[in-house]
C-alpha cells in the first residue's frame, strides 16, 4: 500500500516522531536509575546525573554484592522462582491433559472445570488465606510462597486450549500401542507442546521473581524474604527497623547509588529473559483473549 | 459405575494434585470468611471466638475512613479504566500506520518492557525520579521554570501519579490485543476503499475503528468487572502515611487494618464486602460482554 498524499506524508513523519518519543519514555526512567547506579556518590547527591553516569564507579555494585542479606534474599528469590515454576507447571500440565479431553471420553470434566474457574471469581481473601497457611505450619517456609499460587487457572485454560489443538490420532495411536495416559502425556503431548510450555513457564518465572507481597506477609523474619520482598522493605517502605540493620548500614542503604544498584540487580533477570519472553507472549495473549 | 472408574481413573488422578492445592488454598479460606461475623482471636481460633453478627459491617458503613476508602477506590479505578482503554487504542491505531517492520518491532520491545517489571522495582524508580529532593522529574520542571511538585506526598497529586504511572506501565501491553485485531484485518478492505478514493483518515474511521470495536467492548466490559481493584500492588509500593487519605484503597486498607493492626475480623469483613460486590460485577460484566460482543471464556 502506498499513500501519496502530502498531508499523509506529514502525518507519517510526525507519527514516527511521536511514537519514538513514546518508546523512549518507557525506558528512560530505567536508564536514569542505571546511570545513577554507576555514578559516584557525590555526583548522585549533587543531583547532576541524568542519563549518563557521572564519575563512573562500580562502588554501589560492590557494596550491594558484599551485603550478605542481599545475597541471601537473592538466593531465596531464585529458589522460589525455580521451585515454584516447576511445581506450578507440573500440576497445571497434568490437570490440563485431563481437562482437555472431550466430555464423552471424560465425563465429569465439567465439574472439575467449574471448581477451578470458580476460584477465579471468588476468593476467601487475605486474612482467611493467612490463617490457613499458618494452621498448616507453612509460615516461614518456602512452600508458603510456592504452593498457594501454584494452580493458575488462567494458565490452565491456555494450556488445555493448546492441548486441544493436538491431533487426536496421535494420542489414539499411542494408546493402541499400549501406552497409558501418563505415558501419552509424557512422550506425546509434552514434546509437541514445548513452545507453549516454555511460554507459560517464562510467565510463571517472571511472576515468581516479581512477587513480593506473599514474602512480606508469610515470612515473619526478614531473613526469609525473597529478593522482591527485601527490595520492597529496603527501598520502598520505610520500616527499615524490621530488617534490623545498624545505623551505619541505613546510611549505606539510603545512599541513592546503592538503592539504584539494588533496583537494577532486581530487574536484571527480567531484562535477561525478556527477549525470549517477547517472542512468545503476543501469541499467548491473543490466544487467551480473542476467542470469538 | 465400576467401568466408569476403570475407564477414567487416569484422568481423575492427573487432576488430583491441582484439585488438592485448589481446595486447600482456595476453598478452605472461603470458609474462613466466617470470621467476618466473629470477634476472631488467633489464640481462640474460629471455633471458640465469639459471634458478633453484622457488627463489623455496621462499623464499615459508619466509619468515616471506610467511606473515604471506597470513594478513593472508585475514583482511582474509574480513571484508570477509562485512560487504560483509550491510550492503548490510540497507540495501536498509530502503530498500525507504521509500515516499516523493524521500527515497529523496536518500538514494541520498548513499550512492553515496563509491564514485566514489578511495582517494587518501578516503585523504587518512581520514588527516586519523583522526589522533591533532586528527582529528575522535578529538576526538569524547575529547569522549565515551574515549581517542584511533591508527587508522592500530596494527596491529589498522588492520585494523578498513580493513574499516569499505571498507564505508563501498561499501555503498550494492553495494546497487543488491539494490534492483533488490526493486523488481522483483510488488506483487501483498505485497497477497495483506496480505489474508491477514500483518504487514509477515512479508512481508519470507516474500516479500522469499526473492526476493533467488538474487542474494545469486550475489554471495557471485562475491566468494569474489576472496578474495585484499583491497584493494590502499585499503591502499596508508592504510598506513605502522608497520602493515606487520598490513596488508601479497599485492598490496602484491608492489609493495613486487618493484618498490620491485627483487626482480623474487621479486615475480613471489608474484604468480604469487596468480594461480594466484585463477584456480582464480574458476573454482570461477563454477561454484558457475551451479550454485546459474544465473548466467552471457553
Amino acid at each position: 500500500m502506498k499513500f501519496r498524499s502530502r498531508s499523509y506524508a506529514v502525518f507519517a513523519i510526525s507519527n514516527h516522531v511521536f511514537l519514538s518519543l513514546l518508546g523512549v519514555l518507557c525506558v528512560l526512567p530505567l536508564i536514569h536509575v542505571l546511570a545513577v547506579s554507576f555514578s559516584s556518590r557525590a555526583a548522585a547527591t549533587a543531583n547532576i546525573v541524568n542519563f549518563w553516569p557521572v564519575g563512573f564507579t562500580l562502588d554501589a555494585y560492590a557494596k550491594t554484592l558484599a551485603n550478605e542479606k542481599f545475597l541471601k534474599a537473592m538466593w531465596i528469590g531464585a529458589e522460589r522462582t525455580i521451585l515454584g515454576t516447576v511445581v506450578s507447571m507440573a500440576v497445571i500440565t497434568m490437570a490440563s491433559y485431563s481437562l482437555s479431553k472431550t466430555s464423552l471420553r471424560f465425563p465429569g470434566r465439567q465439574v472439575y472445570t467449574w471448581l477451578f474457574v470458580f476460584t477465579m471469581l471468588f476468593s476467601g481473601g487475605l486474612i482467611p488465606s493467612y490463617i490457613v497457611i499458618s494452621k498448616l505450619h507453612l509460615l516461614d517456609t518456602i512452600w508458603s510462597l510456592v504452593l498457594p499460587g501454584a494452580v493458575s487457572v488462567w494458565n490452565m485454560i491456555l494450556m488445555l486450549n493448546f492441548f486441544r489443538t493436538i491431533p487426536q490420532d496421535l494420542e489414539e495411536a499411542a494408546l493402541i500401542d499400549g501406552a497409558g495416559h501418563l505415558r501419552v502425556l509424557w512422550s506425546v503431548f509434552l514434546p509437541v507442546s514445548m513452545p507453549s510450555i516454555a511460554t507459560l513457564s517464562l510467565f510463571t518465572m517472571v511472576g515468581h521473581w516479581n512477587s513480593w507481597f506473599d514474602g512480606v506477609i508469610y515470612m515473619s523474619k526478614p531473613d526469609g524474604y525473597p529478593l522482591a520482598s527485601y527490595l520492597h522493605s529496603m527501598i520502598v517502605s520505610d520500616n527499615l527497623s524490621r530488617i534490623g540493620v545498624s545505623a551505619e548500614s541505613i546510611a549505606n542503604f539510603s545512599n541513592r547509588t546503592v538503592k539504584a544498584a539494588q533496583i537494577f540487580i532486581g530487574a536484571l533477570p527480567i531484562l535477561m529473559v525478556y527477549p525470549f519472553l517477547q517472542k512468545y507472549f503476543v501469541k499467548g495473549i491473543v490466544l487467551g483473549s480473542v476467542k470469538s | 459405575m465400576a467401568s466408569y472408574w476403570r475407564k477414567t481413573w487416569p484422568f481423575h488422578l492427573l487432576v488430583l494434585p491441582a484439585l488438592i492445592l485448589c481446595i486447600i488454598f482456595q476453598y478452605i479460606p472461603l470458609f474462613g470468611v466466617v470470621i467476618a461475623f466473629q470477634d476472631y482471636q488467633p489464640w481462640l481460633g474460629i471455633k471458640k471466638s465469639a459471634w458478633v453478627g453484622l457488627t463489623h459491617f455496621h462499623t464499615l458503613f459508619q466509619y468515616p475512613d471506610s467511606k473515604q476508602v471506597i470513594w478513593n477506590t472508585l475514583i482511582i479505578a474509574s480513571f484508570k479504566l477509562v485512560i487504560n482503554l483509550f491510550v492503548p487504542i490510540i497507540f495501536a491505531l498509530l502503530l498500525n500506520e507504521v509500515v516499516k517492520t523493524y521500527f515497529k518491532r523496536i518500538l514494541q520491545t520498548l513499550v512492553y518492557l515496563p509491564h514485566f517489571l514489578s511495582w517494587v522495582i518501578l516503585g523504587g524508580i518512581m520514588i527516586d525520579i519523583l522526589s522533591t529532593d533532586g528527582g529528575i522529574v522535578n529538576r526538569l520542571i524547575e529547569a522549565l521554570g515551574g515549581q517542584s511538585i511533591f508527587f508522592l506526598g500530596d494527596g491529589s497529586w498522588f492520585r494523578v501519579t498513580v493513574v499516569i504511572s499505571d498507564v505508563w506501565k501498561e499501555f503498550g501491553f494492553s495494546a497487543i490485543i488491539f494490534l492483533a485485531t488490526l493486523v488481522g484485518i483483510n488488506p483487501a478492505l483498505y485497497e477497495a476503499a483506496e480505489i474508491d478514493g477514500a483518504t487514509r483518515w477515512q479508512q481508519v474511521i470507516h474500516i479500522s475503528v469499526p473492526l476493533i470495536l467488538p474487542i474494545v467492548i469486550v475489554v471495557a466490559t471485562l475491566s468494569l468487572g474489576r472496578i474495585l481493584d484499583a491497584g493494590f500492588d502499585q499503591i502499596l509500593n508508592l504510598y506513605n502515611p502522608l497520602v493515606y487519605s487520598h490513596g488508601d484503597i479497599i485492598d490496602t486498607f484491608v492489609y493495613r487494618v486487618g493484618l498490620n493492626n491485627g483487626q482480623f475480623s474487621f479486615g475480613t469483613a471489608v474484604g468480604l464486602f469487596k468480594s461480594v460486590i466484585g463477584f456480582i460485577l464480574i458476573i454482570v460484566s461477563y454477561r454484558l460482554a457475551y451479550k454485546l460482543a459474544n465473548y466467552r471464556i471457553f
